[in-house]
């Protein structure tokens, strides 16, 4: 595999992944919004956004949030802005990925338009993880498990476990008691999920439990740091040069032992900087990643004046 | 039917002046056009704008796209088609393949030995002043012979319905693209009349180019790497480069993910370098390796012509296949086919002057607002000043280059290009149309896909019908492809040709035998109530 097309489809899958968890975090922000009577509005989208890393000027209205983190074009950080960055990694990729995967995302990036700013911000989170499903579940069903699903799978689950991370951050905003355990729950689908596996009521310990360390759901933190080891050590397969890909496995595995062998507790006391820790391995690994399969080892330029 | 006779979107067609190829100047349908237009005489005016609606909105959603102006604008798909008939194709096709084995003849010859120029046929002067003749690729010898990988000649059909050759592009000719996606878009648009027609089909040119491709790979080599470079996504013909790469399936590269080592090419991947056999490159000779050609270029790989020459990898097409389409060289065709094939030309030229001949500068200068005035090395409509549509002033200016430079201009008399029935705001109008088909040489046989790229002018009288002047295009149909439609065999034999035994289809064992179960269940409950 290319390694520019490599590096398209791994963004590919983060984009595509940050876009649903973004309108999973906006919805339960929304909400905390509505629903919290001594909420302070303002301190609580700014420290949204700070947890977003979205540099905030001024008051941060729910419209500033609305517009930095959904609808800007251009950006990183917002919805539009991924989706629309998705689809151009696609078409730079286009003769990798198939033909129904870039259509989804294609009409994606065109069907964007029709969600403005006025329109219900729910219905556009609805239609946001509606499109992630359907990229996703298009490209499951089309793609070879060969080096093109590989890197868009490590994208994706990499990309996964940084923005749960973010989610769980949004618990102790300022300003705000922040959503309880439920609702972190249901915004990851993980709601149904957990009552049937802990089956009990939910409690702190346990729901955080399941979102940090679950070995079985899909979107527990430990789940996806484990899969993005596991697809790591698949793209290496017998491999001479190891030593890159083999510091972002133990960055990530760092990371994920980490939060299997603490007490809940201790994480619970300190999940801001625990979060942060998680982000911040993610960040790790992605960068070695690209130093080991994007990069070429020495770029040629050639030289006018050497002539 | 209750629909009025007036309804019909026929209603007001009249052609032009020029050859209009469904109806003849009494206002009968030609006979290739009979059936499209029977099937479109049945449909109102809201069906057939409704049909054209999807038809863009499905070009929209596979994004088949060109970028103009740095702009990603879908290409324009007209809704009718244009049809050849299979007595007109077999004109067309054996005329092309002719042509390509000349220029083939030509390339070799101009970059060896140079017998057309001792032997007179064409001047010394002509090919050392040509722009894309390169002294630097003189002597990279291909490895199967075939400079011209692809090629697609450039034909209208004139007032009184002769096809004629307008151009030849030996370079990079783009367009193929099209032809696929317009296929699939309209065989989903019009199945009826696909199954009736017995038109030829096109898909398997992805097939017919890799295979030439893999013909043309360096000797010893069994199973060449081929892959397609493309100058990037913001190319205007990205979409196209995409899609032979996907359709072939090989590896779309940019000049940034190859090297040259030692004379060998490669490419970066993800387990390391790769070897690279034959590159298919959509990059202008220019801009292919900075060693040699421009050496603030970007989009090639340095040390590429070197590989070339040591016959460690195969370019398709060639570089320097410039000095063959350019347009003054084309005036000397017809002699080139003679000289090399021993042959007739099967298509004519149009008539062509050339402005470096004292007599025909001095006619042409006299007559330039009537005659045509193109760059002999320019590409898609551009720097083309049509006599009767021009100013004063720019006949002028044309008349100062043409004395500044007259190796540089050609003149020819006005075409009345054919027109083809074209859905227009005011409904169905007769636009210019010019075909280009593609021929894919594989060093043994010269095959020409069965249709090509219709380009048509959506202006009324436009004659420039280039997708960057705002033209469109359409489905080219050609007739005669064989059918192999049995009639339907006898019940019994059916049985018999199949020669096994089905396997069941299973399911969840309650879900079809349920039906006692649920009625236990149903009395259980009337039990209850009662």
């Amino acid at each position: 595999m290319l390694s520019r097309i490599a590096e398209s489809l791994f963004w590919i899958g983060r984009y595509v992944e940050r876009a649903d968890n973004t309108a999973r975090l906006l919805d339960v922000h929304l909400n905390v919004l509505l629903e919290d009577p001594w909420v302070d509005e303002p301190s609580a989208n700014a420290s949204l956004l700070a947890v977003m890393s979205c540099p905030v000027e001024g008051t941060a209205t729910r419209g500033t949030v609305l517009r930095q983190l959904a609808f800007e074009d251009d950006s990183a950080t917002s919805i539009a802005g991924t989706l629309a960055a998705a689809r151009e990694n696609a078409r730079r990729a286009r003769e990798v990925i198939s033909t129904e995967v870039w259509e989804s995302l294609n009409m994606t990036r065109m069907d964007l338009r029709r969600w403005t700013r006025a329109s219900r911000p729910h219905e556009y989170f609805v239609w946001v993880r509606e499109r992630a499903a359907v990229v996703w579940g298009l490209s499951s069903a089309t793609t070879s498990r060969d080096d093109a699903w590989h890197f868009m799978e490590l994208g994706r689950s990499l990309e996964r476990a940084d923005m749960i991370a973010r989610l769980l951050m949004t618990r102790q905003l300022e300003g705000t008691t922040g959503p309880n355990w439920t609702t972190l729950l249901r915004s990851c689908s993980a709601h149904e999920a957990y009552l049937r596996t802990v089956r009990a009521l939910v409690t702190e310990e346990r729901a955080a439990e399941f979102l940090l360390i679950d070995r079985l759901f899909p979107r527990s933190i430990a789940y996806n740091l484990d899969r993005a080891e596991t697809i790591l050590t698949q793209i290496d397969g017998s491999e001479g040069n190891r030593a890159l890909s083999g510091r972002a496995r133990l960055a990530l595995g760092r990371a994920r032992t980490n939060l299997e062998y603490s007490p809940v507790r201790d994480i619970l006391d300190d999940l801001t900087g625990q979060m942060q820790e998680v982000q911040r391995a993610c960040a790790t690994a992605s960068d070695l990643i690209r130093d080991r399969y994007f990069l070429p080892a020495a770029t040629v330029t050639w030289n006018q004046e050497a002539l | 039917m209750t629909e009025e006779q007036d309804a019909t979107p026929w209603a007001g067609y009249a052609p032009s002046a020029a050859w209009d190829e469904a109806v003849d100047v009494e206002g009968s349908v030609r006979e290739p056009y009979s059936r499209v237009y029977a099937e479109i005489d049945r449909m109102s005016g809201d069906d057939l704008y409704s049909r054209a609606e999807s038809l863009a909105s499905t070009y929209l959603a596979q994004g088949v796209t060109f970028d103009h102006a740095g702009e990603e604008r879908p290409f324009p798909l007209d809704i009718v088609p244009r049809v050849i008939g299979a007595d007109e194709w077999e004109i067309i096709e054996p005329g092309v393949s002719q042509r390509v084995k000349a220029l083939e003849a030509f390339l070799a010859d101009a970059y060896g030995s140079q017998h057309c120029v001792t032997e007179g046929i064409v001047p010394r002067k002509l090919i050392a002043t040509s722009q894309y003749f390169y002294r630097s690729v003189s002597g990279v010898e291909p490895a199967n012979g075939v400079r011209v990988h692809v090629s697609g000649i450039d034909l209208v059909r004139d007032q009184h319905g002769i096809w004629r050759v307008l151009e030849d592009n030996v370079r990079v000719p783009s367009g193929v693209s099209y032809v696929l996606s317009n296929r699939r878009a309209m065989s989903q648009m019009f199945p009826e009349m696909f199954g009736a027609m017995g038109i030829r089909p096109v898909l398997e040119y992805s097939r017919r180019l890799r295979a030439a491709l893999a013909k043309s790979a360096p000797e010893g080599v069994d199973d060449p790497t081929i892959v397609v470079l493309t100058p990037g996504v913001y190319n205007s013909a990205y979409y196209e480069h995409s899609l032979l790469a996907r359709t072939m399936g090989v590896e779309l590269v940019e000049g940034r993910d190859l090297e040259t080592v030692n004379g060998r090419v490669y490419m970066r991947t993800t387990a390391g370098r790769r070897r690279v056999d034959v590159i298919y490159r959509r990059v202008d000779d220019e801009y292919l390796d900075p060693v040699v050609f421009r050496p603030d270029s970007a989009l090639g790989a340095p040390g590429l012509i070197n590989a070339a020459r040591l016959g460690n990898v195969t370019i398709a097409n060639a570089v320097g296949n410039g000095v063959a389409d350019d347009k003054l060289m084309y005036t000397y065709m017809p002699e080139l086919i003679r000289y090399y094939l021993n042959e007739e030309p099967i298509l004519p030229n149009v008539d062509t002057w050339r402005l470096e001949e004292p007599d025909a500068r001095e006619e042409v200068l006299d007559r330039l607002d009537e005659l045509v005035v193109k760059p002999v090395d320019g590409a898609g409509g551009k720097g083309v000043t049509i006599g009767p549509d021009a100013s004063a002033e720019e006949l002028d200016r044309v008349r100062a280059q043409i004395l500044r430079d007259p190796r540089g201009w050609i003149a020819q008399p006005v075409v009345q290009l054919s027109t083809v029935p074209t859905l227009t705001e005011d409904g169905l109008e007769p636009r210019h149309v010019d075909l280009r088909p593609f021929a894919v040489h594989d060093g043994d046989d010269v095959w020409v896909l069965p249709g090509g790229l219709t380009r048509v002018a959506l202006a009324r009288g436009q004659l420039i019908v280039n997708s960057s002047q705002g033209g469109g295009s359409k489905d080219t149909w050609v007739l005669g492809g064989v059918r192999h439609r049995a009639s339907s065999p006898p019940p019994e034999s059916r049985v018999e040709l199949s020669g096994m035994s089905p396997v069941p289809q299973s399911a969840h064992p309650e879900d079809y035998v349920a039906g006692q179960q649920q009625q236990q269940q149903q009395q259980q409950q009337g039990g209850a109530s009662c």
